[in-house]
């Protein structure tokens, strides 16, 4: 119900905060009371810091935008699960009903060598950029399209692909890995356009470059511990891993696309 | 901006609109056979800036890398991938007449110019028509996976304002996957080296040089330094002016800065009162609340729209009969029924609501309902549709949509106006281009949906890359090499950083978003959904002596000299404290009701919106007169040359 006659929550935040990416982090305690528990997450931070403010200390910085769960800004470790405690839900769409009165809720950064903290709660993401620059597109030039329809694409074929292309970049499944991997992002991109006609001709050489990447910067290999699926907000799956090391496999062996000395898919 | 009459002038020479003659459907290809062009090895010679990464940002920035255009790209966000197109649902309209139901760029053409109650520029209306198809096979180039019928081949749903099936999407995630396609487009002219993206940088200011934009001055958000850069053209891509209300669909981040600055510039400001006011939204829950979700309009192919036929029936809606429920919009409109266009559904919605009929606590509600869909196509039929809007709805409300029905109400979405272009997408200041939402041009009063994906992309991939090279072409004499070394740019960046001097040296006791949420109230109760000259007079007075205490009393934590979130919140705030003024200002000077724009003077006796095509059939243009002065308020006449201004009628 959209009602606001629910009772209030106190709670007590243990929330990191480092002044820079050199800086020494350490948790700092804040108590807030009246929370709504139809408020989402990233609007008790908001009231937080409009606390904070007041007080004249320092907000806490945290990323965050679109707040509809789509555009992957926000993120943070909630009690030690990536996004919080909620199955395929964003930090901004975890709602304060899912928390009880008199809670402690400690809240961290990602945590992943290849993602450094910027301030508090932020964290540096662009190697996932990187990755994509590496490989994950297809090399069309803008006016060189034929007709949309001159190429079917089976409809399992595209409803996977949309599965794996659903991915928003927001990091969780690295964060949420011991080996802060990035094995999930990196597949669910090979994955969706193995998946389709239009990703076929550059197809060995996407895996192969990306994995590379992948690699470059540091982040970890995958062991088959599923934590970044139960991790991901938008319930991308690990068969798109096992379809990457399918594609890395078959491209290492058949293809002649060249490949990078002393990487492999993890 | 001041009291005072504001100064009326028809079309001047700097409202040239360059529409080139001949024949509506011959205008584009016209214009293309008279652009100049930039030889291959010269291209490599020329940088080109582009503020914003959505869908036109992304999408120009790659096409121009493509040509060997130096690009630099420049946005808030971390990634460009970020961008707020990437939270656009239902999907994108192309002439492709894949469906058979008798589609054509002509019908695309005049659906969007009546959905925009002809205030739009109808050449430019056209040309997008023209170049939608392309941008589906663009699209699809790149691996975007649209949805597909069994045989394999691209699937068409409806959306409002059209009697044809033309509108291509990918789920409910149709702004993500195009945004992925152009920012994947962009990253491959990344790994290129012809394209360079500054993520977490904020324009502040534009540099104009001998009359021409020639670089930008930006905040680097990490380090709180300002940077300068210079180029030979600069792509304005950065988004409407929504979240002026606060409260509103769009992202957090969303601001008018990049646009006003350059207004201050000397670009002239088109229709700011064109605000689109999008009926299906999650109703505000608290005063906490910090933004709105949207609820897609593709919801309403399937989902019926209904209040309770009796005032202030508190009963829930499974206890309330069929023939107790009143499906007004069908009632209404019964050509159209649920998919009237969305300033038609919204004012009907505030209609009922303001007669006793909402639902809610509130009264601020209706029901969008999916019981007939799912009884009649099964729940598995509707998730696959909707899956991921249901999903939302649920987190946010903790309701089941698929056991009760979703309550919504209208929310702020999209802002029409803009800065105006003319037919190049060329702002009043020679090379400064104005792209997507950010511009004024092709919506007219009210945008349809699934229109935004389509203008933005034609604006990036199908029209700048041939208008910016005509730009560079035929005034290369003038766009002589300018480093930042130039004195100009040193003037600019002093000004910038003394503005956020002086807001971090008000010292006062009230948050910056306490502002914001002030200026959203005034915004929403006076300059919303509907308007009428004394709430707009009033709006002005209070707009004004709310930036006055902002001035005075903002509080504004830490220095500008690092990573501060409320620095550049505060930034943008102040300068929402100016625009809203403007907003209200064209919105009070615009004696008609056209699309969004509703004058409570001006209706049918029905409700409907009355236009006055006698006197308003222009784009109005506001120019800058400096902080004390009123702006002059410019006009483009609009001239129909092939369609015949008639009532908009969804009955």
């Amino acid at each position: 119900m959209i009602s606001s006659s629910k009772k209030k929550l106190s709670l007590t935040l243990k929330v990191w905060r480092q002044a820079g990416p050199q800086s020494r982090g350490e948790f700092r305690e804040y108590k807030l009371h009246g929370i709504s528990p139809d408020m989402s997450f990233l609007e008790m931070l908001d009231i937080l810091n409009e606390q904070l403010i007041e007080e004249g200390s320092e907000p806490v910085a945290f990323d965050h935008d679109c707040r509809e769960g789509i555009c992957g800004s926000c993120g943070m470790m909630i009690n030690g699960q990536a996004h919080g405690p909620d199955n395929e839900t964003t930090t901004c769409q975890l709602h304060m009903r899912r928390f009880e009165d008199g809670d402690t809720i400690l809240i961290e950064p990602w945590r992943a060598v290849a993602f450094p903290v910027i301030k508090d709660l932020v964290v540096d993401r662009s190697a996932f950029d990187r990755i994509v620059q590496a490989g994950g597109y297809v090399s069309v030039n803008t006016g060189q399209a034929p007709d949309g329809n001159c190429l079917p694409v089976p409809r399992h074929d595209q409803e996977s692909a949309m599965d794996a292309a659903a991915c928003i970049g927001c990091g969780a499944c690295v964060a949420a890995c011991k080996n802060a991997s990035a094995m999930l992002f990196t597949s669910a991109k090979v994955s969706h356009m193995a998946q389709l006609p239009q990703g076929e001709p550059e197809r060995a050489a996407r895996v192969l470059k990306m994995v590379a990447q992948m690699d470059t910067e540091r982040f970890g290999a995958c062991t088959n511990t599923y934590e970044c699926e139960a991790a991901c907000p938008v319930g991308v799956s690990v068969s798109n891993i096992a379809r990457m090391n399918r594609e890395y496999f078959k491209a290492t062996l058949f293809s002649r696309e060249e490949k990078k000395e002393g990487s492999g898919a993890g | 901006m001041s009291d005072g009459n504001q100064g009326q002038q028809v079309n001047q020479g700097r409202l040239n609109s360059r529409v080139p003659d001949g024949p509506l459907a011959e205008k584009w290809d016209r214009c293309k056979n008279d652009l100049k062009l930039v030889s291959p090895n010269n291209k490599r010679k020329y940088d080109i800036i582009v503020v914003g990464s959505g869908l036109a940002g992304a999408s120009a920035a790659a096409s121009l890398a493509e040509l060997g255009y130096n690009v630099k790209v420049f946005c808030f966000q971390d990634s460009a991938r970020r961008a707020h197109s990437i939270a656009a649902q239902g999907g994108i309209n192309a002439a492709k007449n894949y469906p058979n139901d008798g589609d054509s760029v002509y019908r695309l053409f005049y659906d969007t110019v009546k959905g925009g109650d002809f205030r739009a520029r109808e050449a430019n209306v056209y040309r997008l028509a023209q170049v939608s198809a392309n941008i589906i096979d663009q699209c699809v180039a790149q691996g975007v996976p649209f949805a597909r019928e069994y045989g394999g081949l691209l699937a068409n749903r409806t959306f409002g304002g059209a009697q044809v099936s033309r509108t291509f999407y990918c789920r409910g995630q149709t702004g993500q996957q195009l945004l992925l396609g152009a920012y994947s487009a962009l990253m491959r002219q990344v790994s290129a080296g012809k394209a360079k993206v500054f993520p977490r940088r904020e324009m502040l200011d534009l540099v104009t040089i001998d009359g021409m934009a020639r670089g930008i001055v930006c905040r680097n958000l990490v380090t709180g330094e300002m940077e300068m850069y210079a180029a030979h053209a600069v792509l304005l891509c950065t988004g409407g002016y929504g979240n002026t209300y606060y409260l509103s669909t769009n992202a957090k981040g969303c601001n008018v800065t990049a646009a006003y600055r350059c207004y201050k510039r000397g670009a002239f400001f088109a229709n700011p009162c064109y605000t689109q006011i999008h009926p299906t939204c999650i109703p505000v829950k608290g005063d906490y609340q910090s933004k709105l979700t949207l609820m897609s309009e593709s919801l309403r192919n399937d989902g019926r729209v209904w209040v309770p036929r009796k005032a202030h029936d508190t009963r829930p809606p499974s206890e309330i009969p069929d023939e107790d429920r009143d499906y007004y919009l069908e009632r209404r409109y019964p050509a159209f029924g649920n998919m009237v266009p969305r300033d038609v559904a919204s004012r009907a919605a505030k209609e009922r609501c303001d007669a006793g009929y909402g639902v809610n606590e509130t009264g601020k509600a209706v029901y969008l309902d999916f019981k007939r869909a799912i009884e009649e196509q099964g729940e598995e039929k509707i998730r696959g549709k909707y899956g991921n809007l249901f999903h939302m709805y649920e987190k946010i409300t903790d309701e089941n949509p698929y056991k009760v029905p979703m309550r919504i109400f209208p929310a702020v979405h999209y802002t029409m106006g803009g800065l105006w272009v003319d037919y190049h997408l060329e702002s009043t200041i020679p090379g400064l281009f104005v792209l997507g939402e950010a511009n004024f041009s092709d919506h007219g009063a009210n945008r349809l949906g699934a229109s935004a994906l389509m203008q933005g992309l034609a604006d990036g991939y199908f029209v700048i890359p041939y208008t910016v090279g005509n730009h560079l072409a035929s005034r290369s004499a003038s766009l002589k090499s300018v480093t930042t070394a130039h004195p100009q740019f040193d003037i600019v960046k002093g000004e910038a950083e003394a503005r956020i001097q002086r807001l971090i040296g008000v010292q006062g006791n009230r948050s910056v978003q306490s502002f914001h949420r002030s200026l959203g109230e005034i915004m929403w109760n006076q300059c919303g959904m509907a308007r009428n000259a004394a709430g707009l007079q009033s709006a002005i007075e209070s707009i004004r002596n709310l930036r006055e205490e902002f001035w005075n009393k903002v509080h504004v934590p830490g220095s500008g000299a690092d990573f501060n979130q409320q620095v550049e919140q505060a930034g943008r705030v102040a300068d929402f404290l100016e625009f809203g003024e403007l907003l209200a200002q064209d919105a009070l000077m615009r004696e008609e009701s056209c699309g969004g724009h509703f004058r409570e003077e001006h209706q049918t006796e029905e409700g409907e919106a009355r236009r006055d095509d006698e006197h308003f059939a222009h784009v109005a243009a506001w120019e800058y007169q400096g902080p004390d002065a009123a702006p002059v308020r410019h006009q483009e006449p609009l001239t129909f040359e092939t369609i015949h201004m008639s009532t908009r009628s969804y009955k």
